[in-house]
């Protein structure tokens, strides 16, 4: 599992947002395209290509993508 | 006069699926205590003996059966006497972005909120185990009939099959005398969402875009399915029942 990876499985739930601003220390809370669907789409990738299930609250609680990365990487 | 309830339930035997928790839990208890002789019916059997403490009222040993399967069906059927009343109520919810479905994920949803409850009632009618006149009730949802959530597009799916099959049915059981009604509730606090997918924070934020500033109780839903199971009633048949805090006038 690598962090890169990771980013741009991440960036792949938006469709509007310019990829150069997805990195690990990214707070994606703060970008204009974050809602509900993309939060959920983010739920369901993880679950797709990690295996793993992730909850709503750990999303809400993760400030970077790299915050997000490291529970993932916790549970696989 | 002291008496007179029109909705009570006496006599009446009454099959109540997904009674382990939630809605159909509500409906089991609120059920036996206008009367009804009640079965239940769920997955877990701790949590059914949970429920069957609460019940003074059975006509059978609660019966532990997954009703997504044919087998656990057939468990079913062949343990229960005939009815006068069955209440669909075992439900499941998993909020999914359209873009990540997949057929396996449209299988466990269908499984359960359409295929088994239909299935379940064919082989009560088939082997003669529903009593003319009776009552069925389905537990829809606002979901699917009048409106839809982000990542709920295939539980509304699931609900609105059932909406559409009910009116079949109510017109195919009429001349029996069996009448075939669904309860639409919007949310209600139930464990629906443990998992987790959507937050707390998130739920209570929802509840506040109800005119009613909340989300239903259990004994909300109940209530209204208790009178469609009573002769309260019986004059209705292929309807639906909307109890959603005002959820769908905005």
């Amino acid at each position: 599992m690598d962090v890169n990876d990771f980013v741009k499985n991440f960036a792949d739930q938006f469709e509007e947002t310019d990829s150069s601003l997805f990195t690990p220390q990214t707070n994606f809370h703060d970008l204009d395209e974050w809602d509900s669907l993309v939060a959920l789409s983010v739920i369901a990738m993880i679950d797709e290509h990690y295996g793993v299930k992730i909850k709503g609250e750990q999303i809400r609680n993760s400030g970077t993508i790299e915050d997000l990365y490291i529970q993932v990487r916790g549970n696989v | 006069m002291a008496d007179h309830n029109p909705f009570k339930l006496e006599r009446k035997k009454i099959l109540v699926t997904g009674a382990s928790s939630g809605i159909g839990r509500a409906i089991a208890i609120e059920s036996s205590r206008l009367g009804a002789e009640v079965i239940i019916t769920g997955r877990d059997k701790k949590r059914l003996e949970e429920t069957s403490s609460h019940i003074s009222t059975m006509a059978t040993n609660p019966v532990v059966a997954n009703l997504a399967t044919e087998e656990g069906i057939n468990t079913l059927v062949d343990s229960i006497p005939a009815l006068d009343g069955i209440v669909h109520c075992a439900g499941i919810a998993q909020p999914i972005p359209f873009r990540f479905i997949d057929k396996d994920k449209i299988d466990k949803i269908m499984s359960v909120n359409f295929f088994a409850p239909a299935i379940l009632t064919q082989k009560l009618l088939q082997s003669k185990k529903i009593n003319s006149p009776g009552s069925i009730v389905f537990i829809s949802s606002v979901s699917g009939v009048y409106c839809s959530s982000i990542g709920g597009s295939i539980y509304s799916a699931s609900k609105g099959a059932i909406n559409g099959m009910v009116k079949g049915l109510a017109i195919e059981l009429a001349n029996r005398n069996i009448r075939v009604n669904c309860v639409n509730p919007g949310m209600v606090n139930t464990g629906i969402y443990d998992e987790g997918t959507i937050t707390q924070e998130q739920l209570q934020e929802d509840a506040k875009k109800y005119p009613l500033r909340r989300y239903g109780q259990p004994e909300e839903i109940a209530y209204a399915v208790i009178y469609l199971l009573s002769d309260a009633s019986a004059w209705v048949t292929g309807t639906n029942l909307l109890i959603d805090g005002g959820y769908t006038l905005l």
